[in-house]
């Protein structure tokens, strides 16, 4: 065996074992959370709202923090998604000195490094000035803050990606910097959009620092804006913290609907995305 | 009047002089053929005709294009306006990402036409003229990446004249195509030079000579002759232009 084969070898063991560890460590997760969580998973878990207070009882259910998790994220997705494309587009060439650009870039990069708890105390003290209580739409707001930067980040680097010759086809056929970008260079990254939007609702519907103080907890489904919200990571959080086995048993059992949760929620967007691919220009 | 004038052009791409000094007539319902060996700007030509060029960082561009007697570079041009009414073909064939039909009908859309009846017309009319239409009419919803290579270089040639320019730019437009095709095309082109202005880059010297009605060489950036096709292969005037069409080392 010459040394060029060693090498190959040695680097085909590297990967398939760096794989093993990491598809090993995932799955230690879920199973723990399964074996865990599943005997306290039980229908009334999904079908009721908390009762005894803050979810230290150990009746009823989680709704008010599913329904309140998916109002947050889903709210907070949304608001991400609607300010983040016209940003990103006004990052690339067309329309913003490379300079400037990366300058903006690198502040984003920093602002996607900066702790979660960071922007629920910005959050708090935004609202504390502002004489509102901790509500939905606090919640909302913070969250929106966390995901913006992923958001927007994720996009610019597919938008970047997008070749020049495939504006210069739109460019060539009379279109308008407009058009070539929301009704060409939006086709082209869809996929890539998709993939954003999965990485940023993920990580808003998981956190737990920056709702802590913006979005509060309660036993109740909100019905406006303005009301407090409960949601399932600050759920596992009170649950896991109390001193009853029963109560603890019931934080994996959030923990793992929160997982089922992401797991669709991936699932049908990457099947959504798969349609559009098919129409991606390489 | 010519259609297009184009007077001392010179593009530079940051420190490298590409065209130098470039002054061609292109005249109309012709078709005129630029040859030249690879790399020598006849693409930076095509693309500074219709403005494409300014869109890349560094590229700068002096002297005068003009169309029909209005300057192309003038600050009030519509570009918009312009590009629809220059047709170009890339080297490299780059379908939009959507199917088959939206890429034809893409032009005319943004153009303004909505009636779904008049943009079947246009799609089927032009998919016909650029001899694609057998191959993909049960399939216009697919996706058009899924097309080979020289189909798509014939969806391109049928989305831009679908737009209706007035001038056609082709870079190459039978490079991906099997002789009978790129025949088809040449028939194409032939029949629309009496509704447009045409000009063709191409590296092959018969399809030129069958071609043309009017040919410039460019070597290493500048136009070294042009006229009618008759003085530049019987009669060059000079000695690079003769050894580059006789097929001679041209260094
Ligand atoms: N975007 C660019 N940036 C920098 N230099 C460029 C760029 N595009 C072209 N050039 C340079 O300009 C010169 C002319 O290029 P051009 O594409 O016009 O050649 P061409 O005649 O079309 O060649 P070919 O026949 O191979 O297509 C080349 O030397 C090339 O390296
Ligand atoms: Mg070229």
């Amino acid at each position: 065996m010459t040394l060029r084969h060693v090498e190959e070898q040695c680097f085909k063991v590297l990967m398939v074992c760096a794989t093993f560890l990491i598809l090993g460590s995932l799955f230690a997760v879920i199973g723990v959370i399964l074996v865990k969580g599943a005997g306290a998973l039980s229908l009334s878990m999904i079908t009721q709202t908390s009762k005894g207070g803050y979810y230290l009882g150990k009746e009823g259910g989680v709704l008010n923090a599913i329904v309140g998790s998916l109002y947050l994220a889903l709210g907070a997705t949304a608001a991400s998604l609607l300010l983040s494309l016209p940003i990103a587009f006004c990052l690339q060439r067309e329309y913003m000195k490379k300079r400037t650009a990366n300058m903006v870039r690198l502040l984003l990069d920093v602002l996607w490094g900066v702790p979660s708890i960071i922007y629920g105390v910005f959050g708090f003290t935004v609202m504390l000035f502002l004489g509102l209580r901790a509500s939905l739409l606090g919640g909302i707001a913070a969250l929106t803050l966390l995901e913006l930067p992923i958001m927007i980040r994720a996009i610019d680097e597919v938008l970047q990606m997008v070749p020049r010759e495939l504006k210069e086809t739109s460019y060539t056929l009379g279109a308008t910097r407009y058009e070539t970008m929301f009704k060409v260079v939006t086709r082209q990254i869809l996929p890539g959009i998709v993939s954003a939007v999965i990485l940023a609702f993920g990580r808003g519907i998981g956190d737990a620092a920056s709702i802590l103080f913006t979005a509060g907890y309660t036993d109740h489904i909100p019905y406006s804006l303005l009301d407090p919200v409960a949601s399932l990571p600050l759920a596992v959080f009170f649950q896991m913290g109390t001193p009853f086995p029963e109560v603890q048993e019931r934080a994996y059992a959030s923990a793992l609907i929160l997982l089922i949760i992401v797991l669709l929620l991936t699932v049908s967007s990457r099947l959504f995305s798969r349609r559009f691919s098919k129409f991606v220009i390489r | 009047m010519c259609h297009i004038t184009i007077k001392g052009l010179n593009v530079s791409y940051g420190n490298q002089h590409v065209l130098k000094n470039v002054s061609l007539e292109i005249p109309h319902n012709k078709i005129t053929v630029i040859i030249g060996p690879s790399g020598c700007g006849k693409t930076t030509l095509l693309k500074s005709l219709n403005r494409l060029l300014e869109l890349q960082d560094g590229v700068k561009i002096s002297g005068s294009v003009y169309m029909d007697g209005e300057s192309v570079y003038d600050p009030k041009v519509d570009v918009t306006e312009l590009r629809k009414k220059m047709g170009l073909l890339s080297q490299r064939p780059y379908p939009l990402p959507m199917s088959v039909y939206d890429n034809v009908a893409y032009g005319p859309r943004i153009h303004g036409q909505r009636k779904k009846q008049i943009l079947n017309e246009i799609v089927e009319k032009n998919l016909k003229a650029a001899g694609l239409w057998e191959e993909v009419k049960d399939r216009l919803k697919t996706p058009a990446a899924s097309l080979s290579i020289g189909q798509q270089q014939r969806l391109c040639l049928a989305r831009c004249l679908a737009v209706s320019p007035e001038v056609i730019l082709c870079d190459e437009p039978t490079s991906a195509l099997d002789p009978f095709s790129a025949q088809k095309i040449e028939e194409t082109l032939s029949q629309l030079k009496t509704e447009y202005s045409i000009v063709v880059v191409t590296h092959n010297l018969r399809r030129a000579r069958r071609l043309a009605d009017y040919v410039g060489f460019i070597f290493l950036g500048e136009l070294i002759e042009h006229g009618e096709k008759k003085d530049i292969f019987e009669n060059p005037k000079d000695e690079r232009t003769r050894r580059y069409i006789s097929g001679e080392s041209y260094l």
